[in-house]
This record gives structure tokens, sequence and C-alpha cells, in this order.
């Protein structure tokens, strides 16, 4: 077997490197994202938000810029063969699911430090909060990384993914958003960031992704399966 | 053989089916180790998927299977990284070059960069593809897909090779390089080693026959 290492580095290099070249998926979810916030900005008629609104608007926002993101995560592996050449490959297929959860990781990443300051400069009177926030950010994104690369590797097959990725990721996200949305309104408060169960909720977050990391890593040799 | 027996594949009564409709039914075949097998039959005789359920891609229905000693399906993880197979998709990520699919693959198959390195460059050279190995392969032609993904088949020398119409999209040079690389049926061997086993699905009859060691011909849904 080779190295898992190896493989897990070969494959975040490869998909980063695709990314750098053609610009598929990261771009369209800024700009999902940055439209998003001039929309809210104007349909909420609202310079500034705070609180469990301004809490719900950047959630909202980044969770269906995510499901963008997951929806094209494994587009290569299907279209291009990319499945059947690491299911020929002496390397352990976990690898695989670790890799593209990686990938999705960073997508999220680039994303959010984009976004977020410019949710900032749209919204927010007090930035004091943005720098815990960066936890929380943190820890969604392992959680959205891992059930999004086991939910798009699921519906990657079928005709109707583009559909079915929301529909099986927004249920089994909820528990995921109630905790980010929770340990993210006390941080934006006017009057500076509040740390009012910040602990339970960022415990919540790292359960959750336990769970679906562990979940992946040990259902994704099936889910490869002819 | 891992198993003792001398027979790269054994097959005895291996069907497949898709649903409820059988692609491949009764194939019985002993090749043994270093022979090289021709496979014929008409458009849906299930050639394809023979060479499929070979490479672990599919597992069989029914039937017993053992590939270079490993019963299949259960111990298909065993023989990862030993087979070489070319199907009709070319296994390569069109926005990534020639020579970057190469290393990608290098990588996935453990081969260190030293050796990866050489080989590729040795290989592209064989093909006639080495000017032309930093192109994206979005920009190939069908017959410089082929041949780059002819090199992929072959990178981390495999025992066994499985080649789905290899000659497919090959003007007379390509299909020349590609016998200068994996050599005509039965004279393929990897520095040192012992003949390489070798599966060729082929359109050409006179020529598989005259060629391979062995023939086997399929019929829509049955072995002939």
């Amino acid at each position: 077997m080779t190295s898992s290492r190896r493989a897990f580095a070969a494959i975040v290099g490869k998909d980063l490197r695709t990314e750098l070249r053609t610009m598929r998926s990261l771009p369209a979810m800024i700009l999902f994202a940055v439209t998003t916030f001039i929309i809210f900005r104007y349909g909420l008629d609202r310079t500034a938000l705070s609180g469990s609104l301004a809490s719900g608007v950047i959630w909202t926002t980044l969770l269906f810029a995510a499901v963008l993101g997951i929806n094209r995560i494994f587009l290569p592996e299907r279209e291009e063969g990319g499945f059947d050449s690491f299911r020929l490959a002496p390397v352990d297929r976990p690898v695989l699911f670790a890799a593209k959860a990686a990938v999705l990781f960073l997508y999220l990443v680039v994303l959010e430090a984009i976004v977020v300051p410019v949710f900032a400069v749209f919204f927010l009177e007090n930035w004091t909060g943005l720098l815990p926030l960066i936890v929380i950010l943190l820890a969604t994104n392992l959680g959205f990384a891992a059930l999004g690369t086991l939910i798009s590797s699921m519906a990657v097959n079928s005709r109707a993914r583009d559909l079915l990725v929301p529909l099986l990721l927004l249920p089994l996200v909820v528990p995921l958003m109630i905790a980010a949305t929770s340990a993210t309104g006390p941080l934006l408060e006017p009057a500076g960031p509040g740390y009012d169960k910040f602990g339970t909720w960022l415990l919540v977050l790292g359960l959750y992704d336990g769970v679906f990391c562990l979940v992946g890593y040990a259902v994704f040799d099936f889910l490869l399966e002819d | 053989m891992a198993d003792g027996s001398d027979n790269a594949i054994s097959l005895r009564g291996l069907g497949r089916d898709y649903g409820d409709r059988p692609a491949l039914a009764g194939v019985d075949l002993e090749l043994p180790e270093g022979a090289s097998l021709a496979v014929l039959g008409p458009n849906g005789s299930g050639k394809s998927t023979l060479l499929r359920v070979l490479a672990t891609l599919l597992r069989p229905s029914r039937g017993e299977v053992r590939v270079l000693g490993c019963s299949l399906p259960g111990e298909s993880w065993k023989l990862r990284g030993r087979v070489g197979y070319l199907g009709h998709q070319p296994l390569l990520y069109e926005d990534l070059t020639g020579r970057e699919n190469l290393h990608f693959q290098a990588r996935l198959y453990g081969l260190d960069d030293e050796t990866a390195a050489a080989r590729i460059e040795s290989d592209l050279e064989i093909l006639g593809m080495r000017r032309r190995a930093d192109y994206r392969v979005s920009d190939y032609s069908a017959g410089m897909k082929q041949r780059i993904a002819i090199a992929r088949a072959v990178l981390h020398r495999p025992r066994l090779l499985l080649l789905d119409e290899p000659d497919s999209n090959l003007d007379p040079q390509g299909r020349e390089a590609v016998r200068a690389l994996i050599g005509r049926p039965g004279e393929l061997a990897w520095k040192g080693e012992a003949p390489v086993t070798r599966v060729a699905v082929s359109h050409e009859p006179e020529r598989a026959r005259a060629e391979a060691d062995q023939v086997l011909e399929l019929k829509i849904g049955a072995a002939a």
C-alpha cells in the first residue's frame, strides 16, 4: 500500500492546482456570498446588524455558498474517471475522503477570509468579535467539510446531484448551524463580544465534527464500491 | 503465484449482471502467467465488463474469479497496484497536463520521485509525447490522450495488463509507438522481471488470433 500521507498530499495538491488553474468553485462561492450580503443589506434595509440577526445572516450565507463548493468537489472524479483511477491504486480509500474534506475545508477558509471582512464592512459597528469568531468558523468548517464530502460522494453519481446535495445536507447540518449561530450571536453584540455558553457550543461543534469525520472515514470504503 | 497455481487468471462460471440484464454469463478461462489473451466479440458481448471485473472495478455477480492468486471480490484489495488498466475512458484529469497526470498517478502508486521522473520521461519519449506532455489534457486529440492513458496504465509496471481496444484513436505512428512501449502480445516484460500477463480486447480477429496465445470469444451475454 502507498503511504496514506503521500496519497493524501497528491490528491490535495492535484485539486488545489486544478482550482487555481480553472477557478471553478471558489469565485462562484465568493460572488454568491458577497451578492447575498448586498441583498440582505437592502432587503433588511439595515446598515448595521448585531447579535443573533448578524449571526443568522452570516451563517445562512456561508451555508449556501458552501453548498456550491460541495456540489463540485467530486465532479472531476466522476466525469474524468478519477474514481476508477483511485480504486485501481494501492491506496486506502478513506484517504480520498480525508483529502477531499481537507480541500473543502481550505475552500471554506479562503471563502471566509474574503467574505467575513466584507460582512464586517457592510454590517458591523464593532469588529472585536471577529477574532473569537475565527474559532467558531474553523470548527464549523470541519463539520461542513466532513458532512459535505460524505453527501457529495453519495450524490455525485446521480443526475439529480444538484438537487440531492442540498436535500440531504440541509437537514443534517441543522445541529451544526444551531451551534454555530448560537455561539456567534453573542460575539457580534454592539457592546463587544460576549462569551455566554461559548465553551458549550464549541463542544457541540467539536462533537459534531468528530462524529461526521468518523462516519465519513468509516463508510467511504463502501461508497466507492461498485 | 500466491495460491500455488501457475495461472494468472482463472475464471469458472463468471457472470455479471447490470440490474436484471446479464452482461456476462458462464465465462470459463485459465490463462497462465505471462501469456496473452485476446478477447473478441460483438458490441455488447461483455468484453469491457470482463476487463472491469478483472481490474476489480466491478464485482462479479456469480462464479469464481482468481486473478494473480487473489480471489475476487474478497481479496481485491490485494490486487490493487498490480494491475494496469486501460479502459474506454483515459482516466486523465482534463485540467492537468499529461506530465502532471502521470506524476499524480506515480504518487498514488507510491513510486519515489526519482524513479517516477525517469520512468515518465522514458515512456513519454517512446510514445512520442515528450514535447507535448506539458499541454493540458483537454487540449489533446483523442490519439494523444490514448498515448498518455497507456503511459498511465503501465507507469507502475503491473504484473497484469488489461487493455480495452488499445489501438483505438491511434494513427499508424501512434500504434507503433504504443507497441514500442508495451510490445506485442507475449513480448512484454519489465526490466529484470517475468513476462507480463496481458488481456486485450480487440476488434481485429485475424491479427488477434495470430498474435495472442489464447483467444476468448464472447457472444451477447455468454462466452462462445
